[in-house]
C-alpha cells in the first residue's frame, strides 16, 4: 500500500510528464487494436455489401468502377448501360433487375435514381414519411438526414453538373418525402430518387408550358417558337402532368443494374448471356470483385502491421528510456530511502508501482478506446467508405 | 550507546582506509565530528549506521552488534533506531511536508504509521515551528523550514541515535544555530544520542565532546 501511495504521489505531482508517458503507453497499445478492429470490420462491410449483391450488369469496362459506383455510390462513373438492358433481363424471365443511376449529387451526396424494388431488396423501410410515390419525391439516408439537419417536408436541391451547359443538367428541386432508418451501409448516405427523376435532372425529362397556347393559335401564331417557355424546376401536383421524356426509354441510361437471379441455374443462365467479350455489357459478381479489393486492402493491411510494429518499438523503447531516466533522476531519493532503512524490494516495489500503474491507467485508456472503437465501428467503416463519394 | 573496537575500513584495494581503534557515545551524548574533507567522517557514520559493513573490528548500536546482523536485519534496525538527518535534507520534492515526515513509516514494515505516530509528527513539527506549513511541498518551503522537516523526520520514530551529517552546512549563520539547538533539544527530549559530522567551529561549543577524526585516519596515532 505504501508503495502505491508513494507511487500514485509521485506520479500526481508530475503530472505532465506522467500524462505524456500514459498517452504515449495508450497509443501503443489502442493503434493496432483499433486498427485491426476497424479493418475486420471494414473487410466484413465490404464482402457483406457485395455478398449481398448477387450479379451486376453494367458496360464493358473495369469492374471494380462498376461495383464501387452501384454499391458504394462513389464517384467513379462506368459508362451508362442502355435500359434495354433492363428490359432484356425481364424478358428473360430469369431474374429481377434492378437499375440505378448514380451520375448527379446534391449537397455532396449522390442521388442514386433508382426503382422500388431497390427498397425491397436492401431491406429499406423509412424511419419516418413515406417511400417514393412521385416523380421528384426524395427518401434520404439516415446520415444524409443527420449531416444536413433535413427531414420530412424539406427540400433538396440537385447539383448542376456544368453551368455552362445550357442543353444539360438544371437544378431539381426535390421534396423529402421519407428518412431511412439507419442501415450502416452506404445507402445512410444516398439520397433515392426515382429513376426517372434522375432522368429529369439531367434534361432526358422535363416539364414547361404549352409551347402552344390556345390565344396563339387565336392569333393564328401557332407555328411559331416561343423563347419564353418557363421550364419547371420543381414537380408540383399541378405541373407533373406536363413532365415528358423524349425519345425511347430503351436508349435512356443507367449506371448498372443489380439484377437479383430467380435462383442458381438462372444465375448461370444469365452469366452465360454475357460472355461475350466484344459485347457492350458485362454481368459480373460483385462478391468475387470486392474479395479482390479486401485482398488487396489486406496485403497492403500487413506491409501496415509491419510499420506499426516498427513504431511500437521505438515508442516502447522511448517510453522504456523515459522511465528509465526517470529511475536515474530519483537515484538520491533511493539513495535516502536505503540509509533509512528501506528493505531491499522496497525500492523495486515503489518503481514497479509506478510503472504498473502507468501501464494500468494506458491500458483502461486503451481498453475504453477500444470498446468505443468496435461499438461504433460499423457505422465509422461505413462512413469511411463513404469518403471517396 | 555507540561503542566501536579496532574498527577498519577500506574502500578497494589501494583506496581510502579507515582505522578506529575506539569510540564510545554514551546515551543522550552530542559528539560532534570534525576533521578535513576526505577523512572518512560520513564513512564512519554509514558504519554505525549499517549501511557500510567494516573489513575487521565490532560497531555496537544500543547494545547489537550491527556488524554482525545480516542485510536485511540491518536495515530494520536502521529504520527502528537510527534517525538521519542530511546537509541537503534529502526531502522528496512530490511529497508535502507532512508526508516526508511520514516517509519512513512507508518504506519500511519495521514501522507502523498509525495514529500515535501521526500526533507525534504533529506535535515534533509544531516543536520546530513548521505546525502551519505542513501541507506544503518543498519547493514551497524555506532552506531552514526544509531542515526542520528532516529533524522532525528523523525524530518521529524515536530513535536512539541521530546521526547529522553536515546539518547545518546549507544554512545561514543564524539558521545553523538554531536549527543545531532544535536538534539537539527535540533529541533530548526523546532520549537520543547525537553524532554530528560539521565544519562547523564556532558550533562546537554547543557539543559535549568534539572528535577530531584526523587520528583515525589510517597511520595516524590515536
Amino acid at each position: 500500500m505504501s508503495a502505491l501511495f508513494l507511487a500514485f504521489a509521485y506520479l500526481r505531482y508530475h503530472w505532465a510528464r506522467s500524462l505524456v508517458l500514459v498517452l504515449v503507453a495508450a497509443l501503443i497499445l489502442f493503434v493496432p487494436v483499433a486498427t485491426q478492429t476497424l479493418l475486420s470490420t471494414s473487410e466484413r462491410a465490404l464482402v457483406a455489401r457485395g455478398e449481398a449483391t448477387p450479379l451486376l450488369l453494367g458496360s464493358r469496362g473495369s469492374q471494380l468502377d462498376l461495383t464501387m459506383a452501384a454499391l458504394y455510390f462513389s464517384d467513379e462513373r462506368p459508362d451508362p448501360v442502355a435500359m434495354r438492358e433492363v428490359e432484356a433481363v425481364w424478358d428473360s424471365g430469369l431474374g429481377v433487375p434492378i437499375p440505378v443511376y448514380t451520375a448527379f449529387s446534391s449537397t455532396g451526396f449522390r442521388i442514386v435514381g433508382t426503382t422500388l424494388d431497390y427498397f425491397d431488396f436492401r431491406g429499406l423501410s423509412p424511419a419516418s414519411g413515406r417511400g417514393l410515390s412521385m416523380l421528384g419525391d426524395a427518401v434520404i439516408g439516415a446520415q444524409v438526414a443527420e449531416s444536413l439537419g433535413k427531414g420530412v417536408g424539406d427540400t433538396l436541391v440537385s447539383a448542376p453538373e456544368n453551368l455552362f451547359d445550357l442543353d444539360g443538367v438544371y437544378p431539381l428541386e426535390m421534396p423529402i418525402v421519407g428518412v431511412l432508418a439507419p442501415t450502416n451501409t452506404p445507402d445512410d448516405q444516398a439520397i433515392f430518387v426515382d429513376i426517372k427523376t434522375a432522368w429529369v435532372i439531367q434534361g432526358i425529362g422535363h416539364g414547361h408550358e404549352d409551347v402552344v397556347t390556345a390565344a396563339d393559335v387565336a392569333a393564328g401564331t401557332a407555328a411559331l417558337a416561343n423563347a419564353a417557355v418557363v421550364q419547371y424546376q420543381r414537380i408540383t401536383e399541378d405541373n407533373i402532368e406536363s413532365f415528358h421524356f423524349h425519345g425511347s426509354q430503351d436508349d435512356f441510361p443507367a449506371s448498372a443494374v443489380i439484377v437479383v437471379p430467380n435462383d442458381t441455374r438462372s444465375s448461370t443462365i444469365l452469366k452465360g448471356r454475357y460472355l461475350d467479350t466484344e459485347g457492350p455489357t458485362q454481368l459480373i459478381e460483385p462478391a468475387g470483385v470486392i474479395q479482390g479489393l479486401v485482398d488487396r486492402i489486406f496485403r497492403i493491411k500487413s506491409l501496415l502491421d509491419v510499420v506499426t510494429a516498427i513504431i511500437a518499438i521505438a515508442a516502447v523503447a522511448a517510453v522504456g528510456l523515459a522511465v528509465f531516466l526517470s529511475y536515474r533522476l530519483r537515484a538520491r531519493e533511493i539513495a535516502t530511502a536505503v540509509k533509512l532503512g528501506a528493505q531491499k524490494g522496497m525500492v523495486l516495489r515503489l518503481l514497479a508501482a509506478e510503472t504498473v500503474m502507468l501501464l494500468f491507467v494506458a491500458g483502461c485508456i486503451a481498453t475504453i478506446g477500444a470498446v468505443i472503437v468496435s461499438r461504433n465501428a460499423e457505422a465509422w467503416v461505413g462512413w469511411l467508405l463513404a469518403l471517396g463519394n | 550507546m555507540v561503542r566501536v573496537e579496532n574498527l577498519t575500513f577500506g574502500y578497494g584495494a589501494g583506496g581510502f582506509r579507515l582505522r578506529v581503534p575506539e569510540f564510545v557515545l554514551d546515551d543522550a551524548d552530542r559528539v560532534a565530528v570534525v576533521g578535513p574533507s576526505g577523512s572518512g567522517k560520513t564513512t564512519l557514520l554509514n558504519l554505525i549506521a549499517g549501511i557500510l559493513t567494516p573489513e575487521e573490528g565490532r560497531i555496537e548500536v544500543a547494545q547489537t552488534e550491527i556488524s554482525g546482523l545480516a542485510d536485511a536485519e540491518r536495515r530494520r534496525f536502521r529504520a527502528s533506531n537510527i534517525g538521519f538527518v542530511f546537509q541537503d535534507f534529502a526531502l522528496l520534492d512530490y511529497l508535502s511536508a507532512r508526508q516526508n515526515i511520514y516517509y519512513p513509516f512507508r518504506i519500511t514494515p519495521a514501522l507502523t504509521l498509525d495514529a500515535e505516530a501521526r500526533d507525534r509528527a504533529e506535535r515534533l513539527a509544531v516543536a520546530c515551528g513548521i505546525g502551519d506549513k505542513l501541507d506544503r511541498h518543498p519547493s514551497a518551503l524555506s532552506q531552514g523550514e526544509q531542515q526542520r522537516v528532516a529533524i522532525c523526520r528523523a525524530l518521529v520514530t524515536r530513535p536512539k541515535l541521530i546521526l547529522s551529517d553536515e546539518a547545518t552546512g546549507n544554512l545561514d549563520p543564524d539558521s545553523k544555530a538554531r536549527i543545531l539547538d532544535l536538534l539537539f533539544e527535540q533529541a533530548a527530549e526523546a532520549g537520543a544520542a547525537v553524532l554530528a559530522v560539521t565544519h562547523d567551529h564556532e558550533l562546537l561549543p554547543r557539543f559535549e565532546r568534539v572528535l577530531d577524526f584526523a587520528q583515525f585516519r589510517e597511520g595516524a596515532a590515536v
